[in-house]
């Protein structure tokens, strides 16, 4: 099969159609290991994982193991975890609290800001050939702390995170923000970690907001699993959003969202039924974030995915996701639970159980999304296949930059209709990394959709 | 790890074998109703008041496996952590026909071995409840080519209730760190 030269060509998104070939080439994957997970912004960790100095947590940034440790100074870093002597792995374990990390090959150690500590019979073996302060391990290349989550890329030229987070910025914000409004204040409780076999960016695309995907979990919206239940309300989570408009938008950076804007002086909808208790917290949470946000209160998010591997659930459940590449068809997925860290026992042991039943390899929504990503994977990996593009024409042409919706202005290439614009926005950005597009290119320059029109008019 | 198993060994007399027995026949009888889809029947040998609990396993240091291997039961997130009525859910959702991850169904075959019973209450002649240990290799075949074999043990809490074995709380640990199925939609 020849492959076209330009990750460009498989993306027709002026016809709304995108090759098979992204989702089950391993030449393609290839391309993205190179290009890229080496440039773009991946999310780490939290820093909640690694509260004191010497704490870490082993991640993954694309198919690369690294560890997010806090050195005994308190900075955090990124590292390779592989030992620059032969590559061994410095550290097998999850996490955990340490001085060191030794390698178990030939016992070159590391202190936890990386640099080399001792290598084993330096002065016979070594003197003279061997400057130590050259041999540290690996580090990213930029590091942020927004809000507690971690983020790095290995790209000096990067633009900064914020930058890169653009307008997608408080939509993520309610994602990680107190549920009463204020800034930041999550916590990790818990991370899932499985593999499936599908290619990644069927998870990524799902989480941009790909409403259509409803109907497959009709089976868990017929039985009601949501903090109502018990009050017969079914459906998989309370729908607080019944008065709102939705959004979905696209950024230049190539996220994508799927928010709501609530109409003027609407009301709290009932909701944590379950027990009156956790019902009147969330109804106090509701009314102080009213109080501290005011109009900007009336925003709230549903789901994204930061481009290329992070997505977000923000309220019912509330969760980061990253989605590492395995291989063409195979991902890992962790799913990292996020609750007010000052939130109560009472209220974390409601929310940890109700997350449980919904996210993750055992939960009753997200096992159905696991059964479609598999089989739309294995089911275009044909020859035939391969020749006949997915259709993502849905509400083509229905977006528009910046439009005010319920009075507040919502920044982005925006629909107020379920659409899939998102996700070709996602795959045009995509093409330009593989590409190797400059980062100007890969931060929207030259897209014409975020050129207002004014000019024009 | 486990509290269970620092108990004194129990006896092993004919009335520990017997009810060893009898605890064996519960669990096949068990893996039966599972294997062969009597989902709702495998509900009512659960316990009203049931505890459903399969923790990840963390890589820790030597030293640590007592305290940090295991996600804990009373705080942060597991694979399943919940009550009868979860389960009860999970069932409900299976017999949708529409819950696309079981639909069509999966085959499974659930084997149980090594069963020993570690405690009986009061004795084991006149138990009314029991805590035991056991190994189970279940096997999941779905579709066409998806084949999975979750591995491990399970530690139980078994109550008599009007004469029948009811699960009061089971520990299922998989021996699995990353879970290496993409999905857990059968039962343990």
């Amino acid at each position: 099969m020849t492959h076209p030269s330009k990750a460009a060509d498989f993306v027709d998104w002026r016809r709304g159609q995108i090759s098979r070939e992204i989702y089950v080439s391993e030449d393609v994957y290839r391309r993205e290991l190179e290009t890229l997970f080496t440039r773009a912004w991946l999310f780490v960790g939290h820093e909640s994982q690694i509260p004191n100095p010497g704490d870490f947590f082993t991640s993954r940034m694309g198919e690369e193991s690294v560890i997010l440790v806090r050195d005994k100074a308190g900075v955090i870093h990124v590292l390779l975890n592989s030992c620059r002597h032969r590559g061994m792995k410095v550290c097998r374990y999850e996490s955990g609290n340490t001085s060191l990390f030794t390698c178990p090959y030939h016992s070159w150690t590391y202190t936890t800001d990386g640099r080399i500590r001792g290598i084993p019979l330096y002065k016979a073996l070594y003197d003279g050939n061997l400057n130590r302060d050259e041999w540290s391990l690996v580090e990213v290349a930029k590091l942020h702390n927004y809000k507690g989550t971690i983020w790095a890329t290995w790209d000096p030229d990067a633009p900064d995170f914020l930058t890169y987070l653009g307008d997608a910025k408080i939509h993520l914000d309610q994602a990680l923000d107190c549920r009463d409004g204020r800034p930041g204040g999550s916590e990790v409780i818990g991370v899932h970690k499985w593999v499936f076999p599908a290619n990644w960016k069927f998870a990524a695309e799902n989480f941009l907001g790909d409403t259509y995907h409803n109907p497959s979990h009709r089976s868990v919206d017929m039985i009601g699993i949501g903090p109502s239940a018990l009050e017969g309300v079914k459906g998989r989570r309370d729908n607080e959003l019944e008065q709102a408009q939705h959004v979905w938008c696209s950024f230049p950076a190539g996220h994508g969202v799927h928010s709501a804007v609530q109409p003027e002086g609407y009301e709290f909808v009932d909701q944590f039924k379950n027990d009156p208790e956790i019902a009147d917290y969330f109804r106090y949470c509701h009314e102080e974030r009213k109080r501290r946000l005011g109009e900007d209160a009336r925003f709230l998010p549903f789901v994204g995915t930061i481009f290329p591997n992070t997505s977000y659930h923000g309220r019912q459940p509330r969760s980061l996701c990253s989605w590492h590449p395995h291989s063409a068809n195979e991902t890992e997925g962790w799913r990292f639970f996020l609750v007010d860290a000052d939130a109560p026992t009472k209220i974390k042991d409601f929310l940890r159980t109700y997350y449980m039943r919904y996210s993750g390899p055992a939960g009753m929504t997200e096992q159905d999304d696991m059964e479609n990503w598999l089989y739309a994977t294995k089911a275009s990996m044909g020859t035939i296949a391969r020749r006949h593009n997915f259709n993502y024409t849905q509400s083509m042409g229905a977006s528009e930059l910046n439009p005010v919706v319920n009075g507040i202005e919502v920044r982005g290439d925006v629909s107020q209709q379920v659409t899939e614009h998102m996700a070709v926005g996602f795959y045009r950005r995509w093409a330009q990394y593989l590409d190797q597009e400059p980062w100007d290119v890969l931060m929207g320059k030259g897209d014409e959709r975020f050129t207002p029109k004014a000019a024009e008019e | 790890m486990d509290a269970t198993v620092e108990t004194p060994r129990i006896l092993r007399d004919d009335a520990y074998y017997t009810l060893r027995r009898e605890i064996e026949e519960f669990y096949y009888d068990e893996a039966e109703c599972i294997d062969t889809r009597r989902f709702t029947e495998w509900l009512d040998m659960l316990h009203e008041d049931l505890r459903y609990f399969m923790p990840m396993r963390h890589n820790v240091k030597f030293g640590q496996h007592a305290e940090r291997e295991n996600t804990r039961e009373d705080e942060g997130i597991s694979w399943f952590n919940e009550d009868k009525w979860t389960v009860t859910k999970r069932v409900e959702q299976i017999l949708t026909g529409v819950h696309y991850a079981e639909e069509p169904l999966s085959r499974t075959t659930h084997m149980v071995t090594n069963v020993q019973v570690l405690q009986a209450l009061p004795d084991a002649a006149s138990a009314q409840e029991v805590h035991t240990s056991c190994r189970f290799h279940t096997y999941l075949n779905r579709v066409e080519y998806e084949t999975y074999n979750f591995v491990g043990k399970r530690y139980d809490r078994l109550v008599r209730v009007d004469g029948d074995w009811k699960v009061r709380h089971r520990k299922i640990l998989l021996d699995q760190n990353i879970l290496q199925a993409k999905n857990l939609s059968t039962f343990f």
